[in-house]
């Protein structure tokens, strides 16, 4: 298929990133894939297309995309500035670019990890199952400006512009943590102490985890950090406790075993929180029971299959509109206030 | 709880995760064989609700869908199937092969060769000979896809990792300490001493069977000039060949 989007700039840690490829753990492959998967699940819901569509994975920062051809775009997951030919965007919403057009994308507001996903999906090869870069174990690349990208046939290429009401998961909070077969290696009141404290991820933060750092002093985890354990199989969400007592939240491109303790397993419905975690922010820990991670999951779940639900059909407020002084607005009249009236449906709507 | 040493081997409800079944808390051969063995019988089961059996070192990980209807009849059988015999004496599962590697124990290929046999007491002709003289076993793949920790060496290579890191060993090197080797994947640094290197590739992209070893796969190492480790580049897996095992 020809080329639907062309990178004319890129920052540097942009890569191709869809549900990862689960089943090699034995192997020595991790799962890998998206950082945050349920900005892959509403860009899909965005889009009316499967969550296992891949798209761009932007830490920190986009790009500058050209459109070949008409087709649909959806951004999720951390905020960042974008534009298409100088008209901002909103964020967590789709948007229609015409051949030609370029879309702007800056540095992230809020959050870590950005994705810009297009209608039908990215098409690049698919390797083991999957098409999501694992560069730590050399399976794909980064993206790179020249780049060509086709997609996958559209379900929808007329659909409506929408927006999609998220949950929101970038800017730290608690970590629902679930008890493994190496929790009570930590004695119970370091355990305890635990929830009290509040922590910030240190900057060497990646995709293969996030290190945390104790506000205002240690962790106290350090007691139990000298423990040798036989290396055993690890998967994303475990909080390894580092030889300096750091704990370290595991992330999709995580090794697949390892042999620092663990204190237990960020529940599936936070991992996207840990990640997505910009510096700064805060994040402490919650122990909950193994009843309340199983009713937690089936929520989770639910609500990923409910996001279909929450989309609205985007309309835009005025000060979103370049050139609203050159356009016929009915009646003449323009609120002062641009929480009032969405005077404009969306162009890209029709 | 109890010093959960006393009794092995043990499975815990990862709840979110299935079921790990530990076989020991150091790696040895038994646990190692035994955690090969149950995998297998685990696997043949084709239990409901099971996504993967992975083995590690000396566990293996029983991954099933936490909201599967038959979750709970699963780990039931799981525990059963863990009492029904004693692992680690389990006979090793049909099905698994020997590789014949060849590999370059001289000059550039070995640049730690003579420290390495110097740590474990002995010349470098007869370290040669400790390192290839018998099959070893693929106790587990990690660190890079398809990356094999081979075991278990004499209790001579018992070696400590380097206090510093070798910036980077190449793909294809064999690199010793902790009565193990590990071939590499890729270039990597590494706190292993590099002892010699090989031409087999252990990541196929795009081919049937993209990683060649499984574990408990026999490894044994061919030694070869470096001439010979040259012409092997260019033959399918380095020159290596696989057969079914004894």
């Amino acid at each position: 298929m020809s080329a639907a989007l062309t990178v004319l700039g890129i920052a540097p840690g942009v890569t191709v990133q869809d549900e990862g490829r689960p089943g090699w753990l034995m192997q020595g492959l991790s799962r890998g894939g998206a950082a945050d998967r349920l900005a892959l699940a509403e860009g899909a819901a965005l889009l009316g297309q499967s969550p296992a569509c891949a798209a761009f994975e932007m830490v920190g920062a986009g790009g500058r995309f050209r459109a070949e051809r008409a087709l649909r775009i959806a951004l999720t997951g951390a905020e960042m500035d974008a534009r298409i030919d100088g008209r901002a965007l909103r964020w967590s919403a789709s948007h229609r670019m015409e051949p030609g057009a370029v879309l702007e994308i800056g540095g992230a507001r809020r959050g870590s990890y950005g994705y810009l996903h297009v209608g039908g999906g990215l098409d690049t090869a698919v390797e083991l199952g999957s098409r999501a870069a694992h560069l730590t174990c050399r399976i794909g690349r980064r993206v790179a400006a020249g780049d060509s990208y086709a997609t996958g046939p559209d379900p929808d290429p007329e659909g409506r512009a929408q927006e999609l009401a998220v949950e929101d998961r970038l800017a730290g909070g608690t970590l629902r943590l679930v008890p493994g077969p190496q929790t009570e290696l930590f004695p119970e009141p370091v355990r305890a102490r635990l929830e009290t404290l509040t922590f910030r991820r240190l900057p060497r933060a990646s995709r293969q985890g996030v290190p945390l750092g104790a506000v205002g002093g240690e962790a106290g985890l350090d007691g139990a950090a000298g423990l040798t354990v036989v290396s055993d199989l690890v998967q994303p969400g475990d909080v390894q406790v580092l030889g300096d007592g750091t704990p370290m939240v595991l992330g999709p491109e995580c090794q697949t075993t390892g042999g620092y303790p663990r204190l237990g397993r960020v529940h599936p419905a936070d991992l996207q929180r840990a990640m997505q975690a910009p510096p700064g922010a805060d994040l402490r820990f919650a122990w909950i029971t193994p009843a309340e991670a199983l009713k937690l999951e089936a929520a989770r779940r639910a609500a990923a299959s409910d996001l279909p639900n929450r989309l609205s059909p985007l309309v835009r407020h005025p000060s979103e509109v370049p050139d609203l002084l050159t356009r016929q607005l009915i009646g003449g009249v323009v609120s002062g206030h641009p929480d009032h009236h969405p005077l404009d449906p969306e162009p890209e709507s029709r | 709880m109890t010093d959960p040493s006393s009794h092995w081997p043990r499975l815990d409800d990862l709840v979110l995760d299935g079921a790990l079944v530990r076989f020991g808390d150091r790696v040895d051969d038994a646990a190692n064989r035994a955690a090969v063995a149950y995998a297998e019988a685990v696997r043949a089961e084709a239990l409901p609700g099971v996504e993967e059996v992975a083995i590690g070192p000396v566990s293996v990980l029983v991954r099933i869908d936490p909201l599967a209807p038959e979750r709970a009849g699963t780990l039931a059988r799981l525990r059963d199937l863990l009492a029904a015999r004693d692992w680690p004496s389990a006979a090793p599962p049909p099905g698994r092969r020997l590789w014949t590697v060849p590999a370059s124990f001289e000059g550039d290929d070995a640049p730690q060769l003579a420290e390495a046999a110097a740590l474990a007491g002995c010349s470098v002709a007869e370290a040669i000979a400790a390192l290839t003289a018998e099959p070893l076993r693929v106790l587990s793949l990690g660190f890079a896809p398809g990356q094999p920790y081979l075991g278990t060496l004499p209790e001579a290579w018992n070696l400590p990792r380097q206090a510093g890191l070798t910036p980077q060993v190449p793909a294809g090197a064999i690199t010793v300490a902790v009565r193990q080797i590990v071939l590499f994947a890729n270039p990597s640094p590494t706190g292993w001493r590099q002892v010699g290197r090989c031409a087999f590739r252990l990541y196929r992209p795009g081919g049937e069977d993209p990683f060649p070893l499984r574990p408990g796969d026999l490894v044994r190492f061919e030694p070869v000039s470096p001439a010979a480790l040259a012409e092997a580049e260019a033959r399918p897996d380095g020159g290596a060949v696989c057969e079914a095992a004894p």
